[in-house]
């Protein structure tokens, strides 16, 4: 069992909050990815988790056991980096292999682990070969052998992908998933790519100025965003909104329309929906086209709705050009409503 | 300009510059160590060896230079480490521990001789403290090990500190991500030390080996100044050659004979240190 337990966890760079109060729990095998721009604290938090950063204030429990006092060696855990990491004066073997020899494991042990970690990796060829002589996906391979040969309970991946071309990072990030569903291991992914994270997490926990905004599953975090940081960071093109005024019985008045919404005693919120949960129909929001960009499958469409813009991914089939007005229907079950100040979600 | 014959263009002055003031002189002394008025000889050579002072000199040379390199090299190690991991007050360290390479090495004999001789500062600061009757002297022909005590530390205070550079530069090359990745994968501070710092590291302990121990061979001021004619060495008997004796040819010679030594520890320092191909940073 490798539950990971993290407690009200804050660091501060002299005079920098980069993580302020972080709680949050990962399940045994569960693979967690921390998503979020760069400087929002996510990688504070992972290299806090290692061990390789030391937190303000707050506890790091793995397994039922408190770590945060422990040397990295000793929590169970091993750590995939964004450069690799791959040691260059070392042999793929040897790489491979660093870990399990400075634990002073017996020969066999070490040559059976790294010989049956790299044909998981397909690198089984390259084990007689420095990190000059490999390419990046291959350097990246050596990366995770590493890791996965530890047998760690946790494995900690910080933008593992991020140095790869674009269809390099497609191939190892299908290849990663089932690698790690196999391992049975809890993994924590440290990503700023919304794709990257929604295609691989059992949960995201989305990270705004070092705080997490929501923690759910990938399809919870896109359909039901918990604030306006998750619905605009999450999905390309993100979320619309749009200022909804009050009418009466939990109506409100949105671009020339009325919908129902929550029971707020604001005379403004805010009304969000997904650009492809909309249809041009004979009512709706009131739109003017401002651009559209026919991408083959669909069309991306910018129009200006309540004076703000607004994108629409539309039938490709359909003849619209700049300047036309539109009415856009939401699909009413896809509305989502937020608070204006306080921009957190607000329930129906 | 055609842009294939830039470079060498840039390197023209250069390579004028060392031919004039390098090779031909090396091909003069060269010239003057196989020559005398009969024309081609080994007689040189043959003079040199057979001179009773040149065993002792070589040992003597072989002997400082087999005590001082190590010592250097592991306090540069240690004070290259200690400096990187500094955060504050990082360069005004290490300006201090360069300032004795700023010393000719004549003056940093000096200074060591004004601590070891009879009237010197040791003596005086162990009389006062009782510790001894009278005044010695340190450095005679009856205390040869202190002689030589002397001149190793005079060395190891005045050359350390171009390791010392060379060193800090090199270990500042090192990504800092291996020694992390070192230690998640359980390497203690040693470890990382032995097996990140001291392998990446090959490049520079190659040249700050090969000018240290080319500079051990050449040692000559220092020992003047604190040995004398006790403790002769290598460059010593070449300069006495060709000032006190006035043989310039005997002195091309010898002077050979330290070019080969350097050379022959050179290749040797490369050959062990070197990088296998695909191995680099």
């Amino acid at each position: 069992m490798a539950e990971i337990l993290i407690k009200n966890v804050a660091k501060k760079f002299e005079t920098y909050q980069a993580l302020s109060d972080i709680n949050l729990t990962i399940s045994d095998r569960e693979f967690m990815v921390l998503l979020g721009a760069s400087g929002c604290g996510k990688t504070t938090l992972l290299r806090i988790i290692a061990g390789l950063e030391t937190a303000t204030s707050g506890e790091v429990w793995i397994g039922g056991k408190r770590i945060d006092h422990l040397p990295p060696k000793d929590r169970g855990i091993a750590m995939v980096f964004q450069n690799y990491a791959v040691f260059p004066h070392m042999t793929v073997f040897e790489n491979i292999g660093f870990g399990l020899r400075m634990q002073k494991q017996p020969e066999a042990v070490v040559q059976e682990r790294v010989k049956r970690t790299a044909s998981l990796m397909h690198i089984e060829q390259l084990l007689g070969r420095y990190s000059g002589e490999l390419s990046g996906g291959q350097r990246q391979r050596v990366a995770v052998a590493r890791a996965l040969a530890m047998e760690p309970d946790v494995i900690l991946m910080d933008e593992p992908l991020s140095n790869l071309d674009a269809l390099l990072r497609l191939e190892m990030r299908a290849e990663l998933k089932g690698v790690l569903a196999e391992s049975e291991t809890t993994a924590i992914y440290v990503t700023h790519d919304q794709v990257e994270a929604m295609s691989l997490a059992d949960r995201i926990s989305v990270m705004n100025r070092g705080e997490i905004v929501q923690a759910a599953t990938p399809m919870e975090v896109y359909r039901n965003p918990a604030a306006e940081f998750v619905a605009g960071f999450i999905g390309n093109p993100p979320m619309n909104f749009v200022v909804a005024d009050r009418a009466e019985n939990h109506q409100w008045r949105v671009a020339g329309e009325h919908y129902s919404g929550p029971k707020s005693d604001e005379d403004q919120i805010h009304f969000a929906i997904r650009p492809e949960d909309v249809v041009i129909a004979e009512t709706g929001l009131d739109a003017r086209v401002r651009l559209v960009e026919p991408l083959g499958a669909h069309l991306h469409v910018t129009c200006d709705v309540g004076g703000r813009m607004f994108r629409a991914v539309l039938d490709s089939g359909l003849e619209v050009k700049a300047g036309d007005h539109l009415k856009l229907q939401p699909q009413l079950d896809r509305i989502r409503w937020f608070d204006k100040n306080t921009t957190k979600a607000l329930e129906v | 300009m055609n842009s294939n014959r830039l470079p060498y263009l840039l390197i023209l002055p250069v390579t004028l510059f060392l031919c004039l003031f390098f090779l031909y002189p090396f091909f003069q002394v060269a010239g003057q160590a196989f020559t005398n008025d009969q024309g081609l000889t080994l007689a040189n050579f043959e003079r040199v060896f057979s001179d009773w002072k040149f065993p002792i000199s070589l040992k003597n040379t072989l002997l400082l230079a087999a005590a001082v390199v190590p010592v250097q090299l592991a306090l540069a190690l240690l004070m290259a480490t200690m400096v990187n991991r500094m955060k504050k007050g990082r360069d005004i360290v290490l300006y201090i521990w360069t300032i004795p390479l700023g010393i000719s090495d004549l003056a940093a004999g000096i200074i060591w001789l004004a601590i070891f001789e009879q009237s010197g500062f040791l003596n005086s600061m162990m009389h006062s403290l009782g510790m001894i009757d009278r005044p010695t002297s340190l450095l005679s022909y009856k205390s040869m090990g202190m002689v030589f005590l002397a001149i190793a530390l005079a060395e190891i205070w005045r050359a350390t500190a171009i390791m010392l550079v060379i060193l800090v530069a090199g270990i500042g090359l090192i990504p800092k991500e291996y020694y992390e990745a070192a230690e998640v994968f359980g390497a203690s501070p040693w470890k990382r030390f032995t097996r990140i710092t001291l392998p990446l590291l090959r490049p520079s302990l190659q040249t700050a080996l090969v000018l240290r121990v080319i500079l051990a061979f050449e040692i000559f001021a220092v020992v003047a100044a604190l040995g004398g004619t006790l403790f002769p060495v290598l460059m010593g008997e070449t300069y006495s050659y060709q000032f006190d004796l006035l043989d310039s040819g005997s002195a091309a010679a010898i002077a050979l004979v330290i070019l080969g030594i350097s050379i022959a520890f050179t290749l040797v320092i490369l050959r062990a240190l070197r990088v296998p191909k695909g191995a680099q940073i």
